[in-house]
Parts: structure tokens; sequence; C-alpha cells
């Protein structure tokens, strides 16, 4: 057998931290789990959709509880899913708004006016960057590199839907839609 | 994860040239591996022999024939007929270019760092940086992480090269730390602010190649060029591990691991790295000291050796020499044991022993093993029968995670505690000490059974044909059968069990059965020497027992704190009490040696003298002192000849270490460790009620490591204040955690505050042994009663 097959496991699964995870989430980590190889590599490999089920379920953010019951009910190192929350600008340490807003303004979104749209919008909501509004409806996320959307710049994610060739009607119209 | 080819047969061979430089390199190993044997230098951070490969830090580039780029060399495998230049302009341009990106966040405080002269990164600046650096932005800072008593953290100064990382994730199985958040906002941490608890921790200031990770105790004390390495062993536990002291001024300042691979490996456990701050403890014994009535008075060593004189000489004369008994500590080394030896047979056949931590009178057995301690890295079935493995013999615990890393191991359990392991324990047995003799007989039948192989027809046979397997023996039976090289590992705790001698027999029958290897330890750290040397009577009766039923006139301690270093102190204690005069020979002054002994001589500590210890496989490894000797302390063998001398005694008369040690070796190359096969007696039926389990925690195995301040920090010596049960066990006491719970063994109650851990197995209390909240209680591993503290509850 190889080395990366086997479970290394510092004590017995509890299951006493992944108690915050609602059926919902486990319901998802599951799912997830079935797509991969039934082993410790395979589990890692699913560790980026259950933190973001966890963040889901805890109201878009993570907490240490969280991450310590995904780490828990996947069996494996907390420090494994720390370094995993840690990485991805789509998760959030940090309590936010209910909604999550990303403007790219990377090279093609920044050639086609991205900083007029973000500016745009911050006036607009009244935040900067990486900042929530008072009401807490929405968080402007810090920065986002290039989402992968160029033919249509600019560009923003709202929720995780992508809203492209934005102008400043459409985005107004877009936040006023948000509750 | 690593890329590294491990196979058993011989590697077949490939042609590389280096440098202009033919080698013969082993298939798929790496162009690094190839030149470190070679003695080629390639500069690296990240790449370490023993950690898997992680290629991040870019500082090995070299450049390879037909490459269009430069490559790692820690991480290019070789092919045949590979050409490599590791100085072209090439591969110099890589590595000066990776240099300066490394330096660009590293704050280059060189003066006020403590790695400062022995430091990996400063080294190759030297030769691969610029002197003048070109970056004139903003350099990041990191903020500083307290990760525990043991290691200091400066976390500005990493460079990421995750060897910490991959040393916790694979040698120590911890995972304790992770490369936290990204690009210039990554950190290595343990992202909750927490200690790092591994009890391999202080490895990673050793591989740490910057001055991120540092020697906290040693912290700001000495600098690299002042220190002077001394080649020492670790006698803390039986495996003996090579390590530097590294001395200034006749002052041990702090000890670094030295590669063994037979032994140690590269590591070192904290307990061998951090034991020495011991040595100057305030409780270290400078000046010899004699009890006048009720007070104590420092004395010289001319007036403490006359009242030792007269002591031995009058009990001599009086009532001879099987009137006094030396009871010697197994952690002392050889040369020690042996000039003891000889003082009892001098003496006219003194009792000698150094068994105290043992309870079965009748067990005859000794810690040994039947295959090279290496040998435990390969074995893929094991049993491991009373130990807590991490935390008796931490390095070996190391190599058994290797064993399942490598080869999936099967490890079975049978413990009192489902403790913490870093490897699967894929069937844990839970039962209580008193419960272990069936449950191992349970799996002994289940293996007759299961090779179709009759019970034998003695003693030990009729009883194991009373005794029932369960389906969990019979898959830890056919898991010891099936493996082809199953070791069987019989742990301290098991040692110190009532009825050890029973255990290693069913345990040896076990290893015929399933053709299995044995490995049997203890908490000594010099058994095996102290055996050897002869500190053992004839008979081998255990002296601790005997003391219990009929005390000597006069006991000798030597290197033994009554209180904390036998397995019944209430019974050694009581002993001494009756004793007419105990002389004790010891490192350490403490209270229990103040209320009994009658005079204290200062004994110089191992690192003090040089020695011989000898090892669980019997591998003699010989040092030299390291440090000055404390204030007048000196050698045992010493004090012996002088006794010896003015008690007009012959075979004690050596006049230098030397000779000393010319006679211990005469006498060593007649003898052999026997493991004698004890008579089967049938044990008791397991009694009803409350089991201590007294097991010795990691950090108070002996007075060194008791006195070290940094390792009594730590998490590992914390929480001796309390007894420990499953919440059944505590429910049917009416207790609730946090209760004071009123704790009788013996004459003597202590009072104690209940924890509740449901990994305890039922009817078993823990409450470990070698503490001072349990030195008035008797048998580390016997019944015990506990009830509620009275009126607690009535009188609030």
């Amino acid at each position: 057998m190889s080395e990366a097959s086997i479970t290394p496991r510092m004590s017995p699964q509890t299951n006493a931290a992944a108690a915050v995870l609602t059926d919902k989430t486990k319901a998802t980590i599951d799912h997830w789990l079935t797509k991969f190889p039934d082993n410790q590599e395979g589990r890692r490999s699913a560790v980026i959709q259950a933190v973001y089920a966890a963040q889901q379920q805890n109201g878009g953010w993570l907490n240490e509880a969280v991450l310590n019951g995904v780490a828990d009910y996947l069996d494996m190192p907390a420090a494994w899913i720390y370094e995993v929350a840690s990485f991805y600008s789509m998760f959030d340490l940090e309590p936010v708004g209910r909604h999550k807003i990303s403007v790219c303004t990377n090279i093609s979104c920044m050639l086609r006016g991205a900083d007029q749209t973000l500016q745009h919008i911050e006036d607009k909501l009244g935040i900067k960057l990486g900042e929530t509004t008072a009401d807490g409806r929405i968080t402007l996320i810090v920065e986002e590199e290039c989402l992968a959307a160029c033919v249509r710049a600019p560009m923003m994610v709202v929720d995780g839907h992508y809203h492209e060739n934005l102008t400043p009607e459409k985005i107004d119209q877009i936040l006023e839609g948000l509750e | 994860m690593s890329a590294q080819a491990k196979t058993d047969q011989a590697p077949e061979m490939v042609s590389i040239e280096v440098d202009g430089q033919t080698l013969e390199v082993p298939k798929g190993a790496m162009i690094i591996e190839a030149t470190d044997k070679a003695g080629i230098d390639i500069p690296r951070f990240c790449y370490h022999k023993k950690l898997s490969i992680a290629a991040n830090c870019r500082m090995c580039l070299v450049d390879v024939e037909k490459a269009p780029k430069p490559l790692p060399a820690c991480a290019t495998p070789v092919m045949d007929g590979m050409k490599v230049y590791t100085e072209s302009r090439r591969a110099r341009d890589a590595q000066q270019g990776v240099m300066e990106f490394l330096l660009i966040n590293h704050p280059l405080d060189c003066p006020i760092c403590d790695q400062g002269g022995e430091c990996e990164l400063q080294d190759l600046a030297m030769g691969y940086g610029r002197s003048v650096s070109r970056f004139t932005e903003r350099k990041r800072a990191v903020k500083d992480k307290n990760i525990g008593p043991l290691i200091s953290t400066d976390m500005t100064r990493c460079i990421h090269c995750t060897r910490c990382v991959r040393f916790l994730d694979e040698i120590a199985g911890t995972n304790e730390l992770g490369g936290i958040g990204r690009g210039e906002n990554m950190e290595i941490s343990t992202f909750v602010a927490r200690n790092i608890d591994s009890e391999l921790s202080g490895n990673i200031i050793d591989l740490c190649p910057v001055g991120a990770l540092t020697n906290k105790p040693f912290r700001f004390s000495a600098r690299a060029w002042e220190l002077i390495a001394r080649p020492m062993i670790a006698n803390h536990d039986s495996l003996g591990s090579n390590l530097w002291y590294h001395v200034r001024r006749g002052q041990i300042m702090r000890s670094v691991p030295r590669d063994n691979e037979a032994v140690n490996e590269t590591w070192l456990s904290d307990r061998d790295r951090y034991s020495h701050f011991g040595l100057y403890h305030e409780d270290r014994l400078t000046t010899a000291r004699i009890k006048r009535g009720d007070s104590w008075e420092t004395a010289d060593w001319d007036s403490a050796l006359a009242v030792t004189k007269d002591i031995l000489s009058s009990c001599h004369q009086l009532h001879g020499a099987e009137q006094i008994g030396i009871l010697t500590s197994p952690q002392a080394i050889t040369e020690d044991q042996f000039a003891l030896a000889r003082f009892a047979q001098a003496l006219g056949g003194a009792a000698i022993d150094y068994r105290l931590r043992s309870l079965d009178a009748d067990d005859t057995g000794s810690a040994h093993t039947t295959l090279p301690l290496a040998g435990l890295s390969a074995a893929t079935a094991v049993l491991l029968v009373g130990s807590n493995l991490r935390h008796e013999q931490p390095l070996l615990a190391q190599r058994l995670r290797q064993a399942w890393l490598r080869h999936a191991a099967r490890i079975s359990t049978l413990n009192a505690v489902a403790y913490d392991w870093h490897f699967d324990a894929g069937n844990e047995l839970l039962a209580g000490p008193q419960h272990w003799l069936a449950e191992l007989g349970g799996i002994l039948q289940a293996a007759y059974t299961a090779t179709n192989q009759g019970l034998t027809d003695d003693a030990l046979g009729k009883w194991l044909g009373k005794q029932t397997s369960t389906e969990q023996h019979q898959r830890i039976a056919q898991t010891l059968i099936d493996g082809e090289r199953a070791i069987l590992v019989l742990g301290a705790q098991a040692a110190m069990h009532p009825d050890a001698g029973l255990l290693r027999q069913l345990l040896r029958r076990l290893a015929e059965v399933c053709e299995a290897e044995r490995i049997e330890l203890d908490y000594a750290a010099n058994g095996h020497g102290a055996q050897l040397a002869g500190a053992l009577s004839p008979d081998r009766h255990l002296l601790t027992a005997e003391l219990a039923r009929q005390s000597r006139r006069v006991l000798i301690l030597h290197d033994i704190d009554p209180a904390l270093d036998c397995a019944n102190p209430q019974a050694l204690l009581a002993a001494c009490q009756q004793a007419d005069k105990v002389i004790a020979i010891s490192s350490y002054v403490s209270d229990s040696l103040r209320a009994v002994a009658d005079v204290i001589l200062p004994k110089a500590a191992a690192a003090e003298t040089g020695g011989t210890l000898h090892n669980l496989e019997g591998r003699a490894q010989r040092f030299a002192a390291a440090a000055k000797p404390q204030g007048e302390a000196r050698a045992t063998w010493k004090i012996i000849r002088i006794l010896s001398e003015q008690l007009k005694l012959d075979g004690c008369q050596w006049r230098s270490a030397d000779e000393l040690q010319q006679a211990m070796d005469q006498h060593l190359s007649q003898q052999e460790v026997t493991q004698r096969e004890a008579r089967w007696r049938t044990p008791a039926s397991p009694a009803n009620g409350l089991q201590r389990l007294g097991a010795v925690p990691m950090y108070s195995v002996d007075a060194l490591c008791r006195h070290s301040l940094p390792l009594q920090q730590s998490i590992h010596a914390q929480g001796f204040d309390q007894i420990v049960m499953h919440s059944a066990t505590a429910a049917g006491l009416k207790l609730a955690a946090g209760d004071q719970a009123k704790i009788e063994q013996g004459e003597d109650t202590v009072s104690l505050a209940v924890a509740i851990d449901d990994r305890v197995a039922a009817d078993t209390a823990l409450l470990p042994a070698a503490t001072n909240h349990s030195a008035q209680l008797g048998a580390a591993i016997g019944a015990i009663q506990v009830q509620a503290a009275a009126a607690s509850g009535d009188a609030e």
C-alpha cells in the first residue's frame, strides 16, 4: 500500500466537534465524498466543498467551531482544513453581510472600466473594499483576481452568480434586488 | 507526497555525470541524494533526507544538460546518462536569483538572532547572496506565536521551507502546523493560538534552516562559537539516543541530536533534549549532608564518609552483611552499577537490586528485545500490551509509526486507556490492568486455535483452556499470524504489573505460536547495564518486596528518591523508616530523602562523570564527561572506593576510571542477560472494585527530568493533581467531575479532584506514579478505594 492511502490520525473520530454541522451540511459533504476515492487523499479532495458547505450553513463565513467540525467530520487534522480555508478568497474568516459581491479588477476588466465600476459600487453602498454595509446587507469582498469572464468584462460575482457587461444602470438594478 | 522510491530489493543502478564526475546511482533516486552521497555540495533549505520532498525553496536548482531550464535537484530523478552541472553559469545564476528572493522578506537581523553563526541561510547567503540588497520596498513582518515552553518563534525570519510542517505531519504525526494564508500573507502557524505538544517537538528547531524556531530555554544564553560539542548518550529511556551536549566553560547549555541510524536516526525526543536543564536546579546537592538530631548539616567529605563508614562497619560487625540492602537506580551508568555490585560482594553478600518499578516478586524477566530496534520500522503486525509507548519511548513509537506509514502495519493494543496514537490502532482492546492476563490469554488461545495447535499440557496450558476468546481476540491473533514480520511489545506499564511475570510468559508463548519477535520494555534506561554489571542478587529476589516484608538494618539508596522512584513508595518509605540507618548517594535532595536518610553523599550526574549505558538491545554506548560536577559531587565509584578502603574491603580499589572500566569490561565480557522462564502460577481471578493505573508520566521518570524546568512547564507534566475515571465508573461511585475524592490505598489517604475521561477503561482509575500527589500511596497498579471526600457537600 502506498504512503498516501493511509489515514494519519491523532485521536479517534469522536464526532463531538462535528456536531456543529447540520444534517444538510453533512449530506452535502457526503455527496462530495462519493465523488472521490475512499481514502485519505480522496477525502482531502472534498475539503473545499466541505468547507464551502460549512460556510453556507454559518451565514457566509467560517469560525473555528465549524472548521473544527469539518475536520472532525472528515477525520483529518484541523491544520489541513485551516490551510484550505485561509487560502481561497471565496472563504471568509470574519463575519460578512447577507450578500457577497466580488468585483474583478484584473487586466481585461480593468481595460473595460472595472475601476469605475468598483467606484460606482463603493459610492452607492457607502463602503470600501473589504467592508460591510451598516445594515449587514452587503459585503464587498477585498480583491478579486481574474474570474475567467474576460469576454464579457467588466464583471462581478454576487453570491456566486456572474453578472457581466456591467453598466452603472445594470449595477443599480442588481444592488436594489438584494434583500 | 514523497516520490522517493522505497524498495527492499537491490536497486537497479544508473550512471550519471555530475560536474564531470561519474556516479553510480540507484534508479529513481533524486539528483541531490546522489550528490550528497558523493560529497558534492548543492545548497538547499527545504530538502531533508528524512522528510518528503516539497521542492518549494528552489535553492537546489542545477543545470541539467538538454533541460530547457534549471531543475530542482531534490525533485529531479536521475536518468541514465544524465549530465548535471552544479556550478555552471546557469546553475549559479539560478541559485543566486533564488537567494535574492529568499532574502527579500528576511529581516537580516543576524546579530540579534539566536541562530546567528549556525544558520543555513546565513551560510548560504555568504556563498550565493549579493553583498548589497537591491530591495528597497517594505519588508513584511509576521507576528510571533507562543507555541509553548520549549520552542521560541520569530516568524518574520521564516522562509517557508515547510520542514517543520512536514516533520510534524510525517514523523511526529501530530499535524500541528500548517501554511496558513496565501502569497504575501502566508504564515507557518497553528492558526488557532495553541502550543505544539508533540513529544518530539524540539526537532523542528534543528530542522529550521533559519532562526524562526529556536530553543526557548537556551535562547540568548550562548553563541554557537562559544560552545564545545561533546558526544553523549541520553539516559531517560532504554533506547540510548545519541546526542551532543553543547558545553560552555564546563556548563551544559543545550543538546542536539547526533546521527545514529540504528538508534535515534537523526531525531531526539524532547525529554532527552531538555532534561539537562535539571542539572542546574537549586535542589542539586553540592555538598554532603549529615543528619544531627532532627536537623541537617552540610559536611565535608571526610566527616560524611566517616559517618557512612561507621554506619556500615557497625552494621557489618553486629548483624552481618545480609542486614545491608542496596537499591540502585536503573537510570545510573553501568560503571556505578558495577561498583555497587562489587561493593555488595565485598561486604560479604549485601542484597542489591535495581528493579525499583517492579511489583511482581516472581518476575525474573527484564527489558530486552529479540530483534534490533531498527527492525521495528519494518514491522507488519504489532501487538502493544500495557504501554503508552509515545510517552515511554518516544522514538521507538516513532519507528512504529513509520511501520504503519510505510508497510501499513496492523497495530493492536491492549491498554487501560485509549491513548492518542499517531498511527491507526486497528484493534484496540480496552481493559483495566486487572483483566490484562485474561485478555492476553484470550488472544493466545485464539492463536492456538487459528494455527491448529493444541494447548500445551503444562500449568499454563491448563489455565489457558479455561479462558475464553472473543471475536476481537481472534482478529488480533489473526493479524499476528498473518503478519510477515509480527512484533509483540510489552510496555512499561505491563512490566510494572503485579503479574508482570505471567504477562511475560503469555507473551513469549504468543510469540512462539505466531512466530513473532518480542520487545519487552520498562521504565528503566539502563536496566540492561545494571543486570549485566551484577546489580542484582544471584537469587533474583525482588528486594523491594523483601524489604516490604522485613526491612534491613541499613539501606543504601543510590540515585533514588524513595517517594518517586519506585513502584510502591508507601512500602519503601516504611522500610526506610524501619531501617536503623539509611545512606543516600544522590544528585538531588528532596523532602523524602531528608525524612528517611541519615547521611546524603553528593553524586555527580552521568553527564559529569562519563560512563557506559547499555540500551535495550545490549548496545554498550560509552561517553566521556561533558561538564564539570556541581560543587563537591563525585562519581559513585570514587565514593565506593574510599568507603571500601576505609572498611578494608577488597575488590573495589580502582585507581582510575580507566581501571574501573577495564575491570568492568572484563566482567561484562563473561556476562549475558538471561531471561529465565519462571514457573507458571495460576493467577487469582481479577479482583472486583477499582484498580489504580499509576503510569509514570513522561517527564517524571527520573530525577533529572523532574528537575528540568522547561520539561515541567510543558503540558505533559500537568494535571497530576487529579484522579481520572470513566464517567460510568465515576457515576457508580457517586462522583462527578470536579468533586473532591478521598483516595485510600494501604494505610494512607490522599484527597484529589475527580476528572472524567471516557477513554479510560471501566473500573480503572488513572492516578500517575512518581508525582508528589501520589507519593504517599502504595502500588502503582493495584486496588484502591475511592469515595467522595467526607461531607464535602453537606458542609456548604
